[in-house]
Parts: C-alpha cells; structure tokens; sequence
C-alpha cells in the first residue's frame, strides 16, 4: 500500500486476497511450522505455536512495525515485499524455512535463500503469489537471538541480526547469521559464521568474526547513517548477539 | 483509469454505502466522501500515525487500508469514541497535562492510547512509549503525553480495585 501511494507501484490490476481462507493460521506441519502468508504479525506476535516452536520469530515481531500496523499487516506480505531493512526475512533465512509459491502453472517450494534476490525483488514470477512459509521447528540445542537498530522502535532497521544457531560448551557446532539492512537483501554473513564455527575459543574468534563483516556485508549509505557506520554498528550486534547465543 | 467499486461498511455506528474509486484509502474515503475530517493524512505511507482509525475493533492505519477492503467491516473515528465517553479520561488528561500543541496528531495518539489502556492494563513508562512509538508527534516531545496515558492508567486501576 506504501508503494501505491508514493506512485513506486501502478497495478493495472490489484487483487484483494484477504479473505482466502486457506492462507490463513498458523499451524504445525510434521517437523515444520506452517506460517499462512495471510497470518497477521499480531496473531504471529501471539501465537504460543511461534513462540514454542520457532522463537526466534517471536523475538523480532515487537520490532515488526507499530501496533496498528501489526493488527493488519501480514506474514506473507513482509516476504513478498522483500524490504531489505524488514526483519522477517532475515527470520526465515537464518531459520532456513522454504517460500511456498503458487501461480497459475501450479505450486512451488524456493529456500528462503533463494527467495530473496535484491531491493525489493523477489524469485517470485508474474501471476505467483507467496502462500505460505514454512519453518523448520526449534532442534534440541539451538537457540536463537535477534537484534535491530532503528532510529524509533518498530522503524525499519538501520541494521539488525538475526540469529539461530547450536553452541555447546563453548563450540559452535552450527551457525546462521541473517543480516538486514546490511545490502540490498538479507545476507547471511558466511565467512563469519564459518569463523565461529571453525573456532576454539569463543571470545578470540568474536573479534576475528567482526572483521569478518567488511566481506560478508554489503550495506550503502542512505538518510540513516553511512555504510562504514552500518558495518561498524553490524559488529556491535554480532558481539552482543553471539555473546547470548553461547552456551 | 477510474475503476469504481461498490462497497458497503458501517461508519461510526451508521450503515454507509457508496461507489468508491478502487485505490481510494480509508483517511480519504472518510475524509473527501463521508465528511470526517478528524483523521488526518500525513505522510501517507505508514510512519506518522495521524490517519489511526478503528477497523472492526483494532487500530489500524488508514492510509494504509483500501476503502473497497472494508466490504461489511465496522469502522470507528474519534468522533465516535468521544461520543461514547469511551475515551473521556484520555481527552481529559491529554488537556490537563497540555500532551496537545498544534493537534495534529493528537487524534491518531488518542485511538492508540485508548487501544493501549484497553488491552494493557498494567503497561509501564517504557511500554507506552513502545506502543505510541508508531505515532509522531512534532511538538510536544511525548513527555507530557506519556504522563497523560500513564496517569489515565493509573486512574483506572485506582477506579476498579
């Protein structure tokens, strides 16, 4: 809607899917849960299965916009949206969910990796319509913490992390790092995760891992803050967001 | 291309029925088609708060909501609100603790203050400025209307033990 109004978007045509009920819950599915693109972030924000199940996702929905904008917003239009500064897409990158797609030529399933491809700019191709995310269910061991920077709460970030991972005794044995507002999409900050997880010592590898960022990372100036600011500020969150996640 | 659509709501209590420009949004609809001008249009992408207004019980933003969306839904403006003296002791606060300058908006502040106090009982300083964190205010600097919400808070709580 922001989009049509600042004349970035002019449909021809503009379907109103809100009341396709088959969009709709949340619910669990074998060993994933099934968030419908038309699961609204309040409910998200609500949802004892999101919260029990995929927590990580619980902890970034109070930064998901303000109140009146969670009552209607959805789950499937932050995807499909694809801000690069949103934090749901991060989610479902660290979290390694899949896109379910439908279009008149039938269904598909995209990683959420894949899903994201620029400013924007989704895998989606004209006619498809996200449906629904699929989430792999919180393993024994994993844990999860999310952080953002934003000028006022429930802004879009400056910079955030998104992060899920398995630590135990003091050994990364796994590790994503989804970072937003970092590049024109989410990017997981591979060289740094491999750093971690390749590491003896916790604490040393930290400082190796935010040095990391410089190649990991990709983020532009804007009104907010330079670039060199957001890559200083992504080394913040790492450390700070690393330091809950050790076990 | 106009492509008008008919669509019918209730408006403040009052079955409303009219053809509607499809990409017409809520605050215009109420404003330029129905006459209530106590939603505003400020930045008409989802940041400032002033078009706040009630759809089917819940806060939304109406620059942000297409008129033809609201098909049978149940919306409610501030003129509502303050005839039901649903939100008199928020009015009332807001005017004792001078939490209004140029009023702007002030409307858009009201209808999420009084979802706050409806559903949060028991929010603190820091929770109020969380939940009003999606309404701007450029005069006031939120001090003196996070007091008037905290102190209806309290006042509430005094009034049901």
């Amino acid at each position: 809607m922001a989009a049509l109004n600042l004349r970035l978007s002019a449909p021809e045509v503009l379907i109103d899917i809100t009341g396709l009920s088959e969009l709709a819950g949340i619910r669990v599915v074998g060993d994933r849960l099934r968030i419908g693109a038309l699961a609204r972030h309040r409910e998200v924000e609500i949802s004892d299965l999101v919260n029990r199940h995929t927590p990580l996702i619980a902890q970034a929905m109070p930064h998901v916009a303000h109140p009146a904008i969670r009552n209607r917003g959805t789950f499937g239009g932050s995807i499909a949206f694809a801000d690069p500064c949103a934090e749901l897409p991060a989610c479902v990158i660290a979290l390694g969910a899949d896109i379910e797609i439908a279009g008149a030529a039938g269904r598909r399933r995209l990683g959420a990796q894949e899903f994201f491809t620029g400013v924007y700019e989704t895998a989606l191709q004209p006619g498809e319509v996200v449906t629904a995310v699929e989430v792999p269910m919180r393993a024994p061991g994993f844990h999860s913490a999310f952080a953002e920077l934003a000028r006022r709460h429930g802004d879009y970030a400056i910079i955030g992390l998104a992060a899920h991972g398995c630590c135990h005794s003091g050994r990364w044995r796994e590790l994503r790092l989804a970072f937003f507002g970092a590049g024109p999409k989410p990017l997981r900050a591979v060289r740094a995760e491999a750093r971690l997880v390749g590491g003896n010592l916790v604490a040393g590898a930290v400082a190796e891992a935010k040095s990391d960022l410089a190649e990991d990372l990709d983020p532009f100036d804007d009104v907010h803050a330079t670039a060199a600011t957001k890559l200083y500020l992504a080394g913040v969150l790492l450390e700070r967001v690393v330091g809950t996640l050790v076990r | 291309m106009d492509h008008f659509v008919s669509v019918s709501m209730t408006v403040n209590d009052e079955r409303i029925e009219r053809r509607v420009e499809a990409r017409t949004h809520l605050v215009d609809f109420l404003r330029a088609e129905l006459g209530l001008l106590s939603a505003r249009v400020g930045c008409e992408h989802g940041v400032c708060g002033a078009c706040t207004v009630r759809v089917d019980g819940e806060i939304v933003r109406g620059c942000l909501t297409l008129a033809v969306q609201l098909a049978g839904a149940r919306v409610e403006t501030i003129e509502h609100l303050s005839e039901t003296g649903e939100i008199a002791d928020l009015q009332r606060a807001f005017y004792e603790r001078n939490a209004v300058q140029c009023g702007y908006c002030t409307v858009g502040m009201l209808m999420t203050a009084a979802e706050l106090v409806r559903t949060r009982p028991h929010a603190d300083r820091a929770a109020i400025r969380e939940y009003l964190s999606g309404n701007y205010c450029r005069c006031t600097g939120y001090q003196a209307i996070v007091d008037a919400v905290a102190s209806v808070l309290e006042q509430r709580k005094q009034a049901s033990l």
